[in-house]
């Protein structure tokens, strides 16, 4: 029952991140390290001799699990600004200790500016906000090569109103998985 | 300061063919030239009627004021049939008529003539053998040789714009006939399409495209339909400006960390980088001549506009008020450069005289960006985002006459205005 309580946490989540309401920015516990699964998961059983498979999902994924800080991949900006802000630094230094356990991963920093202004000018503030997260990220170790930045400028808000409640949502940099 | 409103939708309407983008004109002080354009014989059984072409191609310029024509019967055709006192009693200073007939093989014969009325003299007269097909065009270029004569300046409505239509997730690259009608989609996508440039020779689009899932420069030849990418560096690449021998593309690329402005052959090649600074370079655009780069930097702390010689050598800062000066354009004589300004949280359009340096805001803004001058430097066509509703508009370079171009497509926006043509 613990995975249907899960589930519909994410659900939740997800309903929360697709409206217009005031973001969640409050630091969670971390928890870098992973969630341990429980012996209770849905993973189909493939044979007694064989290891259980672990699908990407909530039960065994940081990335994907909503208790776990990992699960937050965008920093948010001020206006005319690419700082990042004491409200997001522990998120970065998340993601770059999960990036430093899973040698493997490799990430794309996604920036985006709020529509005022021109988009041409716009599109470079994102990619210098995703520089910004990136930067700081291989200042904590990780490899340049593993991060990838890219800026879709004004042209992918996540809140499609024209205010400041709008705008600021819109200020940002997304960071997200390979193979997600 | 007196206030003329033209509202044109119906005009448009009663034609065969629907235009996406219809025009509200507004005037503010400045002459009018009050001319006739009589309804050409026979043209009521053509699929067009050119002179109502005529008619909204001069009344959109809010340079003249369209006089009455009813009741004058029957209709002029020979300078004869023509009564000078009585269009001077119906304070007309210009008069248009024509004719129409059709020949043998389905062509089409559209004579006019234009007169000084106060001279009672003929100022042109002109005749086109034209497939009916042809009959819009035609009217655009008659309307082209008659605000020739009587402005002195070379009209632009034989002339085509482009700009990017969002519906939902949905993107379009449309170019359109001047006046709005004849929209054909060149490009669809579900990803976001930005910044479209027309070649100097009207033959090609260069835009940036997100179908790759960053932003990539792409050329397109129009005529043939065909793509190339030529610019897909590692990071973003952007803000294509042709150089005006239409050989070079300036381009926007953060390959080597920062935004920075690059020259790549037209067709693809090698990026040679131009700037070097500390900070955002981007939106670069050439001089009409050749000699000069402007673009936008916000080396000094903030995003200004500056110019370089396009050779090579140190950059000039151009803008000194405010603190976001950005997207330079050239205007075709070389003499002015808009771009969009902000002050007290508006973004508008704003015109500098390089000479003099001496600025002044054209619009009064709100969202105002993307600045394109018609290749006669008469209008500035921009987007103007109202209500959240993205729409074009355009203000002539002295300010004095706006329109409003609105579009029940979706949300228009990115504009760009295509040169004279080359016939």
């Amino acid at each position: 029952m613990r995975n249907v309580a899960l589930y519909l946490a994410i659900a939740v989540v997800a309903a929360g991140c697709a409206s217009k309401e005031t973001r969640t920015d409050a630091p969670v516990t971390d928890r870098s390290t992973g969630v341990a699964p429980s012996t209770g998961t849905t993973a189909p059983s493939t044979g007694s001799a064989a290891r259980p498979v672990q699908p990407a999902n909530v039960s065994g994924n940081p990335l994907r699990d909503p208790g776990n800080i990992l699960s937050k991949r965008s920093v948010f900006f001020d206006y005319d600004s690419n700082a990042v802000k004491d409200d997001y630094k522990g998120l970065v230094q998340a993601h770059s200790r999960y990036m430093g356990d899973k040698r493997d991963s490799k990430i794309r920093i996604e920036g985006n500016a709020d529509e005022r202004g021109s988009r041409e000018y716009n599109l470079a503030l994102g990619q210098r906000r995703a520089e910004s997260v990136k930067k700081m990220m291989t200042v904590l170790g990780v490899t340049d090569g593993r991060i990838e930045t890219t800026s879709y400028g004004e042209e992918k808000p996540m809140a499609q109103g024209h205010d400041e409640s709008a705008w600021s949502q819109n200020r940002r940099a997304d960071i997200k998985y390979a193979g997600e | 300061m007196t206030r003329f409103l033209l509202v044109l939708g119906a005009l448009l309407l009663a034609l065969p063919s629907r235009a996406q983008l219809t025009f509200d004109i507004t005037t503010s002080g400045g002459r009018q030239i009050p001319v006739a354009v009589m309804p050409y014989a026979g043209e009521s059984t053509q699929p067009q009627s050119v002179s109502e072409i005529v008619s909204a191609d001069l009344a959109r310029t809010g340079l003249f004021r369209l006089v009455n024509t009813v009741g004058v019967s029957p209709l002029p055709t020979e300078p004869s049939e023509v009564n000078f006192t009585d269009w001077t009693a119906r304070t007309a200073e210009a008069l248009v008529i024509g004719k129409i007939e059709s020949l043998s093989e389905g062509r089409v014969e559209v004579r006019f003539r234009l007169f000084d009325v106060a001279k009672q003299a003929q100022l042109a007269s002109y005749s086109y053998v034209v497939a009916p097909a042809q009959l819009r065009a035609t009217g655009h270029r008659i309307a082209d040789l008659i605000y020739e004569k009587l402005t002195g300046d070379k009209g632009v409505f034989s002339t085509k714009i482009t700009y990017v239509v969002k519906r939902g997730a949905r993107y379009e690259l449309q170019v359109a006939d001047a006046d709005g009608f004849n929209a054909q989609t060149v490009l669809a996508s579900n990803e976001p399409i930005m910044s479209p440039s027309w070649s100097p020779d009207g033959s090609r689009l260069a835009y940036v495209s997100f179908d790759q899932k960053k932003p990539i420069v792409v050329v397109q030849n129009l005529a043939q339909g065909t793509t190339r990418i030529v610019a897909n560096y590692r990071g973003n690449n952007s803000a294509p400006a042709w150089s005006p021998d239409g050989q070079q593309l300036l381009v926007a690329l953060t390959k080597d960390g920062l935004t920075q402005i690059y020259r790549i052959p037209a067709g693809g090649g090698e990026a040679q980088r131009l700037t070097e600074s500390s900070g955002i370079d981007t939106q670069p655009a050439y001089s009409p001549d050749g000699q000069w780069i402007a673009f936008t930097s916000d080396r000094g702390g903030s995003p200004q506009v500056y110019r370089m010689p396009a050779a090579g050598g140190p950059a000039e800062r151009l803008t000194f008020e405010g603190t976001y000066n950005v997207g330079p354009r050239y205007s075709p004589d070389g003499k002015s450069i808009a771009y969009v300004s902000r002050e007290g949280g508006r973004f508008r359009i704003a015109l500098m005289d390089l000479a003099t340096k001496q600025w002044q805001a054209l619009t009064e803004g709100g969202l105002d960006d993307s600045p394109t001058f018609a290749p006669n430097g008469k209008m500035i066509l921009y987007e103007a985002s109202v209500g959240g509703r993205g729409n074009l508009a355009a203000v002539s370079w002295d300010g004095r006459v706006r329109q409003r171009l609105t579009s029940t497509a979706g949300d228009v926006q990115d504009p760009s205005w295509g040169p004279m043509p080359t016939n």
